[in-house]
């Protein structure tokens, strides 16, 4: 049996105990998608877009929909990213099933609501079946996720709305290594009408060698003037698979500021594809990612301008070791008429050994005549010259090593806007470097 | 102090040093003067460790320890300190937290106790008050954007924290203009006491006005050839170099 097979049997099996019974929209949505990935398969080298990612270790893997949170139920730390005394509105996930006890949202202001998708689907279905996102184009991953979704946020903040404080949403992953591996498809929204701003600051955390499957999707429609800070820690386990998709709309004078840092997982893959429909819209797609032993990273973006004076910047960086890979497939398209378009891409990437290996694709497609774009790939090894400096002064190679490895990272997760996540983000980072001297690095 | 013994050392597979003999004691400031390619820089990076430079012949006895066998950090925790002529710029590192990293990082090799961030901060004001140097420098990352001046006035604070026993100047005062020269060659004269010594590795003589050597040495074509007192570098200034290059040829 292939995967997609288990897939759709597992849908079969599963589809009767899934969020939403009695809404006859959300059975033909679902249909519809377990149709589409039976139909299309799995993603394979074969597409272009897939061309550096192998999907096969799924195919080797018994994944189950868990119909209740499995593990130990008392959760003894949530691993929040933020100083304790930050305000925050919190959903914690574990093993994709939301844990209204580990959650806590303070008092939200009027016309804005964030909730999980399971208790929204009860409360106001019609709206939902209003602002999901009909198609899945010719996408399996996220049609699976149509079809199998359960649990997911919801954001949405009327005109005019700053919810200050920040939303955690952070996802568990623990359940234990003897039981089943567990595939659970998150889907998020995030909704802001004109003017609205807001802060959402994901983590994926995950440990033990359970060989857990996130497939998520993330749709995100932004009004006139309004702002979202999206960022995203992910940390799962060593042995799980995270592939998360966000669809971006961007609207007249909007910005979607983008960042995610990528630490954990065998595979990973962030695709977002964003759209700046309005003039004057605006996109920050930045990332960073520390891959090591056979890790595979993958970030796959598009930003299309489709109108005038519409901007973007993509920066990402990577630090790659041992033998894991990463791909950077980053593709601007300026479409006819979108004059006065200001868009840069830059990969950054330091491998430090021989078989460490970064693929990265930047494509541009230019066809407007008065943009102003640019592209730029590097990759390599640490700077000697910086590092005999250091060493000559007395700091020792392995210290003198990691200070520039956190040097080449900190500039880009220092940008960031939202400065309380930027020391847990370092932290995240130094642990990483502090593994890589222990015996089980090699 | 350092003891040099018939060194040879070849970069890309070309000897540059071809034997080169030099005792140092504590108190003492040496020059090494001579042409380009004469394999100045080659010592300094010998000396100090640097990769891609291999001895192939001689020792080096420093304290009586061999220091060939010795790993950049250790030589540093040895007391080694090389102002380099071209400071490299670290983006992201700032000078602050290198300094103190550094700092640190010698007195763990030497068994000390190491300082804390206050306590560094303290130890920075003091040197920079000392030698008259602003506080801007700092913030910023390693040597970025910074003038040639900066780059070597921060050499010097740097030598000035770390509190060398040997300290290699590597032609301190390239790039540099008379304002410059003074305020660095200042700041390593207030360096200058019985415990330590420099070797001050330069083309032109005008440095030696101002840091006084006691001994001048003329390095041609990876050999001393001769070797004098300070009036030495005021007859290099007038001749040139010509005479000697002749003469290890």
């Amino acid at each position: 049996m292939t995967a997609v097979d288990t897939f759709v049997e597992h849908y079969g099996s599963a589809r009767a105990a899934l969020p939403g019974q009695g809404l006859p929209w959300l059975a033909r949505k679902r249909e519809a998608g377990i149709a589409k990935l039976a139909d299309l398969g799995l993603p394979s080298q074969r597409q272009e877009s897939w061309k550096y990612t192998s999907l096969r270790a799924l195919e080797k893997t018994d994944f189950r929909f868990a119909p209740q949170a499995q593990g130990p139920s008392a959760v003894e730390r949530v691993p929040s990213l933020l100083p304790s005394e930050t305000g925050s509105h919190r959903l914690v996930f574990v093993d994709g099933h939301f844990s209204p006890s580990l959650s806590a949202i303070d008092q939200l202001p009027e016309g804005a609501v964030l909730e999980n998708l399971g208790g929204l689907l009860q409360r106001e279905p019609a709206w939902l079946e209003a602002h999901l996102d009909d198609g899945d184009g010719e996408d399996a991953l996220r049609a699976l996720n149509s079809a199998m979704m359960a649990e997911g946020f919801v954001l949405r903040l009327t005109a005019g709305i700053d919810l200050v404080a920040p939303v955690e949403v952070i996802h568990l992953s623990n359940a234990p290594a003897a039981g089943p591996a567990l595939a659970y498809h998150p889907r998020n929204l995030i909704i802001l009408e004109a003017g609205a701003k807001a802060t959402v600051l994901e983590h994926h955390s995950g440990s033990g060698t359970a060989a857990n499957l996130a497939n998520i999707a993330t749709e995100v429609v932004l009004g006139a003037g309004a702002l979202l800070r999206h960022y995203k820690l992910q940390n799962e386990a060593p042995s799980a698979y995270h592939l998360a998709s966000v669809t971006a709309r961007v609207g007249k004078g909007a910005a979607y500021d983008a960042f995610t840092l990528s630490i954990g997982a065998a595979l990973s893959r962030n695709e977002a594809h964003v759209r700046l429909e309005g003039e004057g819209a605006d996109c920050h797609l930045n990332g960073a990612y520390l891959m090591r032993g056979t890790q595979h990273c993958d970030n796959t973006t598009l930003i299309e301008h489709l109108v005038p004076e519409t901007t973007c910047r993509e920066i990402f960086k990577g630090v790659i070791d041992d033998r894991a890979r990463a791909v950077f497939q980053g593709r601007i398209v300026v479409h006819e008429g979108a004059q006065k378009t200001n868009g840069h891409q830059l990969s950054k990437v330091l491998l430090l050994s021989d078989q460490a290996e970064i693929d990265a694709k930047p494509e541009l497609e230019i066809y407007a005549d008065d943009v102003l774009c640019s592209h730029g790939a590097t990759a390599g090894d640490l700077d000697h010259d910086a590092l005999f400096y250091l060493r000559c002064r007395g700091i020792p190679e392995a210290a003198a090593r990691a200070m520039l490895i956190e040097a080449f990272l900190a500039e880009a997760i220092n940008a960031i806007a939202a400065e309380g996540l930027c020391p847990a983000l370092m932290t995240s980072v130094g642990h990483w470097l502090a593994d890589r001297e222990g015996p089980e690095s090699l | 102090m350092l003891e040099i013994k018939n060194l040879h050392a070849t970069v890309d597979g070309k000897e540059i040093l071809r034997g080169i003999d030099l005792k140092i004691d504590a108190g003492e400031v040496h020059a090494v003067m001579g042409p380009n390619g004469s394999g100045k820089s080659t010592l300094s990076y010998v000396l100090t460790g640097r990769e891609g430079y291999e001895v192939t012949e001689g020792e080096v006895l420093y304290q009586g320890k061999n220091l060939l066998d010795l790993a950049p950090e250790e030589r540093a925790g040895e007391g080694i300190f090389l102002a380099f002529q071209y400071p490299v710029a670290i983006p992201g590192v700032p000078t602050t937290t290198f300094l103190k990293e550094a700092l640190n990082s010698v007195r763990r090799y030497r068994g000390e106790k190491t300082v804390d961030a206050l306590q560094f901060v303290k130890l920075l004001r003091e040197k920079t008050k000392q030698l008259g140097f602003s506080d801007d420098l700092l913030k910023r990352a390693v040597n970025v954007g910074f003038s040639g001046g900066e780059k070597k006035r921060n050499e010097a604070l740097q030598m000035a924290v770390l509190d060398p026993q040997l300290a290699i100047l590597d032609e301190t005062d390239s790039g540099l203009d008379i304002d410059a020269l003074r305020v660095v060659s200042e700041s390593v004269n207030l360096l200058r006491k019985p415990e330590n010594a420099f070797l001050v590795i330069t083309h032109y003589q005008r440095l030696l006005d101002h840091i006084v050597p006691d001994r001048v040495h003329v390095l041609a074509n990876g050999r001393i050839v001769h070797s004098g007192g300070k009036e030495l570098a005021f007859e290099l200034e007038k001749n040139g170099y010509a005479d000697y290059v002749g003469a290890a040829a």
